[in-house]
């Protein structure tokens, strides 16, 4: 060491470590991630959390079933419906209730606006993050549209507390259905726009095509589920495989990555799979208004819910992937312990492992592709 | 072609003035004016790049800020003021220097920068007879003070002290430097055909065949190579990785705010004009009216031509370039670092190279 020192011809190289995040434009919300660099080269990454813990399961512990909706709500802020749709699907599981028809078809009408909701924030900030600030303006005027609709639906706009045990809370408002097929025919032209904007852009294909590739047995492996998972060729979508509310009664396909653009599971596959699945989502929205029936949405449950002594797991296909929430009931009326299974915590850990070996530039790319919430791996 | 500065000087001379003090006086003067005209660019940048990006993004841009502030105006004004707004902002926003950085270098750094746009704009000619400084190696002289602003760039994110700031400044002139080979070899071409190195001979020689960008298939590519190597040049999307916003926060800028920031941001802008004036006077005819295109028209019909209206023709010309390069801003994804490198070492340069030996070939036979 001393020897070194002394002889100044030596230079000394090491890793450089990075310190991107909480306050980053392309994290996504809070979250850091320890980079260890040699020049633009990524050696390691190491993503730190808890930024935005809430104490969310905790908060279960002490609140009545009805009452743990708007917590759920906050988890995936920009698919609050699915959050509260997968809890509320859990509760009647060990409530063992059966809904009005009625209330199964709008939950799956919401359901799918707010999937594409969430896929147009997901695929406008993959833009942003490959440096196409246009194509996330787009997105985000069409999304406004959906947000409008959930506002005459439930009077809020990110938080709906709509979808809850037992039911939802409002029956849909005059001309709903109407207003929402319209948005369907206005919408359906705007993804080829997005897609000549963006997903056929040359640049935006060398950018994104072979890279960050997840072979399938390693998205498995980690527990990469939703679209992620799909864009590495896996045709996996709990809506089909283990059939939720009405599913069952729709129409719609399951689109996989194909690795058109380089190979299977890179980025390119993964943000196209997001998509084609705006795409189904606006079959199944379109047949479920066609035969949505009459009736009413609210189930004679009481007002305090007090299901037997028991347990169970729901599961949900979210936005994001397999949302689980594993309930355990003591008889009373508030749960003794609430654990949500985060897909976006899962798909965050194979970050390392597709990064290692590439570019910065690479790095927020992965992570784009991977479309984390942090209020949901952080709960 | 008789430059600003001696126009200055001759016209005085019969007053019996010394000449030291003379010179002085001019070179403060056309100093000011160049700032002036390097303020006023930038004001009208930023607006026209923020209704540009507006509409392009289905938004309307500033729309509140009206210059009179009456109600009625507001909207027809349609947020002019807001030029004026983003000025004083940045004028009395709190100026930040870090504790760790090195404080004389994070001072000198934009002011560096700024020098260097303001050096390149004395031999640049806005018309016929209107340039500072009438260099007969004009081209020689604009590609090198270009290339000045690359060391302030370093500096500037060196002495900040910051590693995002590193990032940015070595990826800057890795860029800027590699850029400058094709800009050189495409404005070379030009050179070889019209041998001058003068931007007044080298319009006058356009005045008297054609515009150089139809002139041959040659001239036609090398504007191509010129044009998107001045947007990798002045660092702009898609070629904006040293500032990349959403990968290293906002590059060899990132500590910087208040004035010195502001002296950045005007150096950008200034680049931006300088490179597209450059191009409209090399390629698109400069100070002559566009039915020189071609020269089919007879010699009466050169109405269009004069020292002040050409100053019109090379604005307008550089203002469409402006336009595209807004364009390309609001359109196009970023490049990754070694994609942009292998475009320029291995598409442009190579093209460059083989454009120059073709155009000689061309001259030869046509």
């Amino acid at each position: 060491m001393e020897k070194q020192l002394q002889d100044k011809s030596v230079i000394e190289t090491g890793e450089m470590v990075l310190n991107m995040g909480p306050q980053h434009p392309s994290t996504h919300g809070v979250l850091r991630l320890k980079i260890h660099t040699d020049g633009e080269i990524v050696s390691k990454i190491e993503p730190i959390l808890g930024y935005l813990h809430r104490c969310f399961e905790k908060h279960c512990e002490k609140l009545g079933y009805e009452q743990i909706v708007p917590f759920t709500d906050r988890c995936d802020y920009l698919a609050s419906m699915h959050m509260d749709h997968a809890f509320s699907i859990a509760v009647e599981k060990l409530l063992d209730v059966k809904l009005p028809e009625r209330v199964e078809f709008i939950r799956v009408i919401v359901a799918e606006l707010q999937r594409i909701a969430s896929h147009l924030i997901a695929v406008g900030a993959f833009g942003l993050d490959v440096g196409a600030i246009t194509p996330f303006t787009w997105t985000l005027r069409d999304r406004e549209r959906i947000l409008d609709l959930f506002e005459t639906l439930c009077g809020a706009r990110l938080l709906y507390n709509y979808i809850w045990p037992g039911g939802v809370s409002h029956d849909l408002p005059p001309l709903f259905i109407e207003r929402t097929k319209e948005f369907l025919d206005y919408f359906t032209p705007k993804i080829d726009e997005l897609n000549q904007l963006l997903t056929t852009n040359k640049i935006f294909i060398e950018r994104s095509a072979d890279v960050g590739v997840l072979p399938a047995d390693v998205a498995i492996n980690f527990g990469v589920t939703g679209p992620s998972l799909r864009g590495s060729g896996v045709k996996f979508d709990l809506r089909k495989n283990e059939p939720y509310s009405i599913y069952e009664k729709f129409d719609f396909d399951v689109p996989i990555g194909k690795g058109e653009m380089g190979s299977v599971g890179d980025c390119w596959d993964r943000y196209y799979v997001r998509v084609l699945e705006m795409i189904e989502s606006v079959k199944i929205i379109r047949q479920a208004c066609e035969q949505i029936p009459e009736g009413d949405v609210h189930e004679a449950l009481p007002k305090k819910i007090r299901p037997e002594k028991g347990e169970v797991y729901g599961r949900y296909e979210s936005a994001r992937g397999d949302v689980g929430f594993y309930i355990i009931s003591n008889g009373k009326n508030i749960p003794l312990r609430v654990k949500m299974r985060s897909p976006a915590f899962c798909n965050l850990s194979v970050l390392s492992e597709i990064s290692e070996g590439w570019m910065i530039s690479d790095v927020i790319a992965n992570l784009g592709s991977l479309d984390i919430v942090l209020g949901e791996i952080d709960r | 072609m008789t430059s600003i500065t001696d126009t200055i000087i001759t016209s005085f001379s019969e007053y019996n003035i010394d000449i030291a003090i003379l010179l002085t006086a001019a070179i403060t003067i056309l100093g000011i004016m160049i700032f002036m005209i390097m303020a006023v660019n930038t004001l009208v940048a930023v607006y026209f790049e923020r209704k540009v990006s507006a509409f392009m993004q289905d938004r309307l841009g500033p729309m509140e800020v009206g210059i009179f502030g009456f109600k009625g105006g507001k909207k027809f004004w349609g947020g002019i003021g807001q030029i004026i707004a983003d000025g004083i902002k940045l004028l009395t926003k709190e100026d930040i220097l870090p504790n760790d950085a090195d404080k004389a270098l994070m001072i000198i750094a934009p002011f560096i920068i700024f020098t260097g746009a303001l050096l390149t704009f004395i031999g640049l000619p806005l018309s016929e007879n209107i340039v500072v400084s009438d260099f007969n190696i004009g081209i020689f002289y604009i590609i090198a003070m270009s290339s000045v602003g690359v060391i302030g760039i370093i500096l500037a994110g060196w002495s900040s002290n910051n590693k995002w700031s590193l990032y940015g400044a070595m990826r800057a002139a890795a860029q800027i430097v590699s850029y400058e080979i094709p800009i050189g070899l495409s404005l070379l071409l030009v050179v070889l055909v019209s041998g001058s190195l003068h931007l007044g001979n080298i319009v006058q020689w356009q005045a008297d065949h054609r515009w150089f960008i139809f002139h041959s298939p040659f001239t036609f590519l090398a504007f191509f190579i010129y044009f998107i190597s001045t947007v990798a040049e002045t660092n702009r999307t898609p070629f904006d990785i040293p500032e990349a916003e959403s990968e290293l926060v906002a590059g060899w800028m990132t500590e910087y705010s208040g004035f010195r920031w502001s002296l950045f941001f005007l150096s950008e802008y200034a680049n931006m004009l300088i490179v597209s004036i450059v191009a409209s006077i090399v390629f698109l005819g400069g100070w002559l009216s566009p039915l020189h295109i071609f020269n089919i028209f007879p010699e009466s019909w050169d109405l269009m031509d004069g020292p002040l209206i050409g100053v019109f023709w090379v604005f307008i010309k550089a203002v469409l370039l402006i336009f595209v390069m807004m364009w390309f801003r609001w359109t196009f994804p970023r490049l990754r670092v070694d994609q942009l490198m292998y475009l320029c070492w291995k598409v442009f340069i190579p093209f460059a190279l083989a454009n120059l030996f073709f155009v000689s070939l061309w001259e030869l036979i046509f």
